[in-house]
């Protein structure tokens, strides 16, 4: 799409492994002059790796970064063209704030009367004029971050690279710097590759929103597109609340969840095909008269706010629903509901159930998830190669994990309506995805367990 | 009352351990020949001390005392330095390793170090004298080093590093005007203990000065006292020397509650 001039930066395969776990994987990227970028994601996911990998701080395992269509990934970072302000500034403690703006520049050798006025200007451009004889310990974290953000704007660089800048200021402080970054990348016009966990911020910030999970890029498109149109559950509830629930494609333009039957915009999924349904709190209109509505539900709890009430609603046929509207419900009355067609976003599934390679044991025994586990009226001989298949509300995870054939680890949880969507991560690196009524904690270590005639065994070829 | 014998004991305690070095002190402005007479108030032992009245064998054992001191303590200083920064870029297991191996020789006895060199340099076949007394105390000088370095090195945001790079610098132009600035006050203090050290030892010289006629001030004193009877004019050296070793330690000690302080204002 994006012609190559106008791509400053391209990164290709780029994957990265500390020791056995995948910290990125296979990571296509191509970043455009002079946009305003966000790589978005919960810790762990990835995005300062990322980050760093293109300052130079780390080296990639494969793949390429390219800058401007020349191979930088071996360039030793003093000699990259681009950076970095960094989520605890560095400042260098020993020089006052102008040394430490002017590093850069005397580095490079640069004329000292060149030094000084730029360095004035940076200071300017970060509202801190006469602050330069300062020693940078006696500023306030806001004041250091001015100065970092001057230290490496003041080089020229082509492309500013920013790790989570904000992330360490009050939330009053970093609204208002939000603005001037905004502010300083178009009186710049240089490219900002900027990290970050605040889906808020990357909303309000950038032109492309990048979101990461598990060293995967899971999305790119703009602020308004992924809110809108998220392409699956977890940048759906990653991105702003939002009620992500099971549901049936009937056929075009008609689709089927919390027990109601629905006109929507989304054509080309087929017939009867199971699928995710997003919609967001806001777009959920909800009216004291229950006579004319969609559907009917009684208000469990209402919350003020600030310019809307927050809403749990619980529907006719059970499904609990999180609403933002603009008037007050009160708590168990009875409300109606209905849902504008173009507010429905329907989602491919990801998988409908849980699927393993294994391979077959004697006795009726399959191993999988590096365990073995038992099952039923299994005709396939032993040494064999299998698909094992479980429902995810048929696993079973059990608080004491010495008493499951696996151990896990509870790493992301969905709320989908009626029940819990988790993903357990196994001691084996697997995944194993659950549907349950039990409430668990993110990080719970719970026991797995399969019944066997709940396990489907076919051969694999 | 109870605050009053809390006073009386930690006076008593005070004077006890530094009775010793009070006499030598007391002493040394009298001019009797024998430790422990009193014959009256005089400088006559700092003047003779100062002016050639003492032995051509005390003044290079001075001299060699010193400028080993100085020697030692600024090889050590670099060798510590480096090494510090090395054990603080190691991660885990590795680092805990290093860091037990370093810790070990301060814990062990000199008398034992001063054998092992000993032996060391016997079977290596070097003779000894000078240069194996200034290498002996570098080799137990330099966990000292790395010991005051180390906090330094922790203390430091650890982007820093980076950051200079980032803005242009050379790994080697980011050691020499990031690193070492930040470091140095834990340099100098590392220094000044390795020097207090060097001077201070006897066990590891007395094995690694060879029979060569090289004698540092310790084991001079001590061959001196062997021979029967002090040679009056060590007390007012002694003096010195308490003196100067003590303003060193208050100087260390000063700075280091610098550094605290100016670390509890960020």
């Amino acid at each position: 799409m994006a012609n190559n001039s106008d791509t400053i930066i391209k990164i290709e395969h780029l994957s990265k492994a500390f020791g056995e776990k995948v910290v990125l994987d296979d990571i296509n990227l191509d970043i455009r002059r002079g946009e305003f970028i966000t790589l978005l994601g919960p810790s762990g996911c990835g995005k300062t790796t990322l980050l760093r990998m293109i300052a130079g701080f780390l080296q990639p395992d494969s793949g390429v970064i390219l800058m401007e269509g020349n191979d930088i990934s071996e360039v030793p970072p003093h000699r990259r063209p681009l950076n970095t302000v960094f989520q605890r500034y560095a400042l260098f403690p020993h020089l006052n704030v102008y040394d430490n703006i002017a590093f850069g520049l005397k580095l490079n050798k640069v004329p000292s009367a060149e030094i000084e006025s730029r360095v004035r200007k940076a200071l300017k451009m970060v509202s801190m004029t006469d602050y330069e004889d300062r020693d940078v310990n006696s500023l306030s974290g806001g004041q250091q971050q001015r100065v970092a953000i001057a230290r490496a704007i003041v080089n020229r660089p082509k492309v500013l690279l920013l790790d989570e800048p904000l992330a360490a200021l009050d939330l009053k402080m970093r609204k208002d710097m939000q603005m001037e970054l905004k502010q300083m990348h178009s009186e710049l016009g240089i490219t900002f590759i900027y990290v970050t966990h605040d889906q808020e911020e990357a909303l309000t910030l950038s032109d492309t929103v990048v979101v990461m999970s598990d060293g995967k890029i899971q999305q790119i498109g703009s602020p308004i597109d992924i809110y809108n149109e998220p392409v699956n559950s977890f940048v759906a509830d990653f991105i702003g609340e939002s009620n992500i629930l099971n549901g049936t494609m009937v056929h075009d333009r008609e689709v089927e969840f919390i027990g109601h039957s629905f006109e929507c915009v989304d054509e080309g999924f087929g017939t009867n095909i199971p699928v995710d349904v997003v919609v967001r709190p806001e777009d959920i209109y909800i009216i004291a008269n229950a006579e004319n509505a969609k559907f009917t539900g009684v208000v469990k709890s209402c919350i003020f706010k600030g310019v809307h009430y927050e809403m749990f609603v619980e529907t006719d046929k059970g499904y609990e629903l999180i609403i933002q509207d603009y008037n007050a419900f009160d708590v168990d009355s009875t409300v109606g509901m209905f849902i504008k067609p173009n507010d429905i976003h329907v989602m491919q599934k990801e998988r409908t159930c849980n699927t393993f390679e294994g391979k077959m044991l004697a006795d009726n025994k399959v191993e999988i998830l590096g365990a073995e586990f038992e099952c039923e009226n299994c005709t396939l001989n032993e040494g064999e190669n299998i698909y094992a298949t479980i429902n995810f509300d048929r696993v079973e995870l059990l608080d004491n994990k010495e008493d499951g054939i696996v151990m896990g680890e509870v790493v992301f949880i969905l709320y989908k309506g009626n029940h819990y969507h988790l993903t357990v991560l196994t001691d084996d690196g697997e995944k194993i995805y659950v549907d349950t009524n039990d409430i668990w904690d993110k990080g719970d270590i719970v026991g797995i367990s399969i019944a066997p005639s709940d396990l489907h065994i076919t051969k694999r070829v | 009352m109870k605050k009053f014998f809390a006073q009386s004991y930690l006076w008593l305690l005070l004077s006890l351990l530094y009775a010793p070095i009070i006499i030598i002190g007391v002493f040394s402005f009298t001019e009797a020949k024998v430790l422990g007479n009193w014959t009256g108030f005089s400088t006559k032992l700092y003047t003779s001390l100062f002016s050639g009245g003492v032995s051509n064998g005390l003044l290079s054992a001075i001299e060699n005392t010193f400028t080993i001191a100085i020697i030692a303590a600024a090889v050590s200083t670099v060798l510590g330095s480096i090494a510090a920064i090395g054990i603080h870029n190691m991660r885990g297991r590795k680092r805990q390793v290093i860091t037990l191996l370093n810790n070990i020789p301060m814990l062990n006895p000199d008398i034992i170090t001063g054998i092992s060199l000993f032996l060391l340099f016997v079977s290596l076949g070097i003779s000894q004298g000078y240069t194996t007394v200034v290498l002996a105390h570098i080799a137990f000088c330099t966990p000292y080093v790395v010991l005051s370095v180390m906090p330094r090195l922790q203390q430091m945001n650890p982007n820093i590093y980076e950051a200079a790079l980032d803005l242009g610098a050379t790994p080697f132009q980011a050691l020499r005007k990031i690193i070492i600035p930040e470091i140095r006050p834990g340099m100098i203090s590392g220094f000044i203990l390795a020097f207090t050290l060097s001077i201070d030892d006897f066990a590891v010289t007395i094995f690694t000065k060879g029979n060569e006629g090289l004698e540092t001030l310790s084991t001079f004193i001590y061959a001196d006292a062997r021979k029967g009877g002090l040679t009056p004019e060590l007390r007012p050296l002694s003096t010195i020397i308490f003196v100067t070793v003590l303003l060193l330690l208050i100087i260390i000690n000063v700075r280091a509650r610098r550094a605290a302080r100016k670390q509890g204002n960020i």
